[in-house]
């Protein structure tokens, strides 16, 4: 489903170089973990896949069901079922998050050719959605994330992902700043996605949330390159003996 | 009225002091207010401010209005639809009212016309505050009509009342006097509005007395091609308090002028505006706040989208006396702008003679976040949709803080249609 092959990129303000010849290869249906120290250019590639202008890809090429996502916008992207979870959401004053829920579900059902949901259909799955998360309706009621505690936002980002149905989930250190509670909720959200035509990307930087969201594979990224994978075993021996040992080896 | 003596007259103010004589006996007044209609001509002949005059630095009249149409409307004006829909609508087309239908219990409505031509109105009025205040001398010179109201004490009005001053080109020149008696309680809409080339002018003044609460919409959404005049003056007394809401979206040229005293202890003001500026409108709005009593509290707030080759201005000017102690007063004026050939001047002022009080004021200039676009963008909305949604979240946050459900959802439906043309 996602193949990336010899990518580089660099910040396109000052041209520093993030990612050094990355090569990942992610088929539908599966986990994959993307662990590294912090640095290593995680967060880089979830913006990269996702499209964020600030990066420059300089070479090697990003396959998604075999066609180059390169020259795609951001949106162009969602529409075609790329979604990433923001280790970060941002806040939007002013603008309702059920309107901004229904903008984005019926502009990607538009670009996908369908019809679009009408309110009724949409409130109805908002709903269930965020009973599943054990979000309130009230919470929906408020501008996009404005106010909103960070586990909180990172349960909104699940949820957006749930009523959005994409094909390839970006998970940006989804478990930063949720507590044990918290980031279980969010762990069955995921799980629940989880189908023989869908990938997920979780990027993580500690083990954790490995165990509730069980990886197929695991890929260690560092100085922008992948140097490590295996199954999730691996990441138990980053957890156990940290960074330094993979980092070593592949030196 | 120039700081320099001016030789010779442009063909705006040669056009207005020309036809000061030929309009003369149309206007209604007793003899007083023809007294008061002479010096304001005076004024006239001495020509229209321009930018060397600090109150008119951003808007340099009489190069702006260098023309004027002529006095005769050019087709029928027809009253609006409501803002409100079971608001009491009281029009003024092409500047004459119509009528004096029957309002909510509490509300007594007389024709502007007839209290200027029984004398039953303070003359004052019709005297400009200084040598440069033009639009209170060019409506003073030529004001035809307008609706006087009276609220009575302790009456809150259970439907909104809608002033309407409508033309169809031409010149319209109208006035609205509203006494708010002690207690009372009203929302009032006013708007200003028409079809073609116009010279408008609107003068306001409003009296709120003690412990009475006012909320008052003002919507300037005049032809491109118009000129709007528009002043507002208000006085508030001990408790009361007064919401001004304008929303400003179209026009040639606009100066609204905004006069608020708080005169009275513990009286309270607040001013909410939005600009929606687009094509080569130059908007201009000039506010003066005197906070004159202890324990008087003010906000302002403007937010303002310019595109295209518009040009927008916010002076305001928060003058606090010395024995307005405890004034608390803030000040904000933000700009989305989304244009490189437009712009916006802003000019906030404080004077403050007290010693013990809180002022602050504030003035951005930005662009739409390009952060926010990306996080908008990546859950599929479209570029122009998402810059769309941001620009109204901009200027909606200033609306959606106002009390009145029915009144944010009928002004957020004028954003979108503003938006669906200009964006």
């Amino acid at each position: 489903m996602l193949e990336i092959k010899n990518l580089h990129a660099r910040i396109a303000e000052d041209g520093t170089e993030i990612i050094r010849g990355l090569n990942l290869s992610v088929k539908a249906g599966e986990v994959a973990a993307i662990m590294g120290p912090n640095g290593s250019g995680k967060s880089t590639l979830s913006y990269i896949l996702a499209g964020r202008d600030d990066y420059e890809v300089t070479e090697g090429e990003i396959l998604y069901n075999g066609e180059s996502i390169l020259e795609m916008d951001p949106a162009e992207r969602a529409a075609a079922g790329i979604f990433l979870a923001f280790q970060y959401p941002l806040e939007i004053p002013g603008v309702a998050t059920m309107e901004f829920l229904k903008t984005a579900i019926n502009a990607q059902r538009k670009a996908r050719g369908e019809e679009e949901l009408k309110i009724p259909e949409m409130l109805k799955r908002v709903r269930a959605a965020a009973d599943e998360l054990e979000m309130s309706m009230d919470m929906l009621k408020r501008p996009l994330n404005v106010g909103f505690s960070g586990g909180e936002k990172k349960r909104a980002e699940i949820l957006q992902m749930k009523l959005l149905e994409p094909k390839l989930c970006v998970l940006d250190e989804t478990d930063s700043g949720l507590d044990i509670d918290a980031l279980k909720i969010v762990a069955d959200g995921v799980n629940a996605l989880r189908s023989p035509d869908r990938a997920v990307l979780v990027i993580t930087h500690y083990q954790r949330l490995l165990d509730y969201i069980v990886p197929d594979t695991v890929h260690v990224l560092y100085r922008g390159q992948v140097i490590k994978s295996g199954d999730k075993d691996l990441a138990l021996e980053l957890e156990k003996n940290g960074y330094a040992g993979v980092i070593d080896a592949a030196a | 009225m120039n700081l320099h003596t001016q030789n010779t007259l442009t063909e705006a103010e040669t056009a207005l002091v020309n036809g000061y004589s030929s309009r003369f006996s149309d206007l209604p007044g007793d003899a007083d207010v023809t007294v008061r209609r002479d010096e304001a001509l005076e004024l006239l002949k001495q020509g229209l401010p321009t930018r060397r005059v600090e109150a008119w630095h951003y808007t340099d009249l009489r190069r702006l209005l260098s023309v004027v149409p002529d006095f005769k409307p050019v087709a029928n004006a027809e009253a609006v639809a409501p803002l409100i829909e079971n608001a009491l609508i009281l029009p003024v087309l092409n500047g004459a009212s119509h009528g004096r239908p029957a309002g909510p219990e509490g509300l007594t409505v007389a024709t502007l016309a007839d209290k200027l031509q029984e004398g039953a109105l303070s003359a004052e009025w019709l005297t400009p505050s200084d040598r440069f205040d033009a639009v209170g001398a060019i409506n003073a010179a030529f004001v035809s009509d307008g609706y006087w109201l009276n609220i009575a004490e302790g009456a809150e009005l259970d439907r909104p009342v809608e002033l309407q001053n409508i033309h169809a080109g031409g010149q319209v020149h109208g006035r609205f006097v509203v006494n708010a008696a002690a207690g009372s309680k009203a929302t009032i809409i006013e708007r200003q509005t028409g079809v073609g080339d116009a010279l408008a002018s609107s003068v306001t003044h409003l009296d709120v007395a003690d412990g009475a609460h006012v909320f008052w919409i003002l919507l300037q959404e005049q032809p491109d091609d118009a000129a709007y005049l528009g002043q507002f003056t208000a006085s508030l007394g001990k408790d009361a308090s007064l919401t001004l809401f304008i929303l400003n979206s179209g026009g040639r040229l606009v100066r609204q002028e905004v006069k608020v005293a708080a005169r009275g202890e513990g009286s309270e003001f607040r001013l909410r505006g939005v600009n929606l500026l687009g094509g080569e409108t130059h908007c201009d709005v000039t506010m003066v706040l005197d906070h004159l009593a202890p324990d008087t509290v003010s906000t302002e707030t403007f937010r303002n989208v310019v595109t295209g080759k518009a040009n927008g201005v916010f002076q305001g000017q928060i003058r606090v006396a010395k024995v307005a102690q405890k004034t608390d007063a803030k000040m904000a004026c933000n700009t989305l702008l989304l244009s490189d050939d437009g712009g916006f001047s802003s000019k906030p002022e404080l004077e403050i003679f007290a010693d013990d009080v809180a002022c602050g004021h504030g003035a951005t200039v930005t662009d739409i976040e390009k952060e926010h676009l990306f996080y908008l963008m990546a859950r599929g909305i479209d570029e122009k949709t998402a810059r769309g949604l941001l620009v109204k979240a901009f200027v909606a946050e200033v609306i959606e803080e106002l009390e009145d459900e029915t009144v944010i959802e009928a002004l957020e439906a004028r954003l979108v249609d503003w938006f669906a043309e200009h964006g």
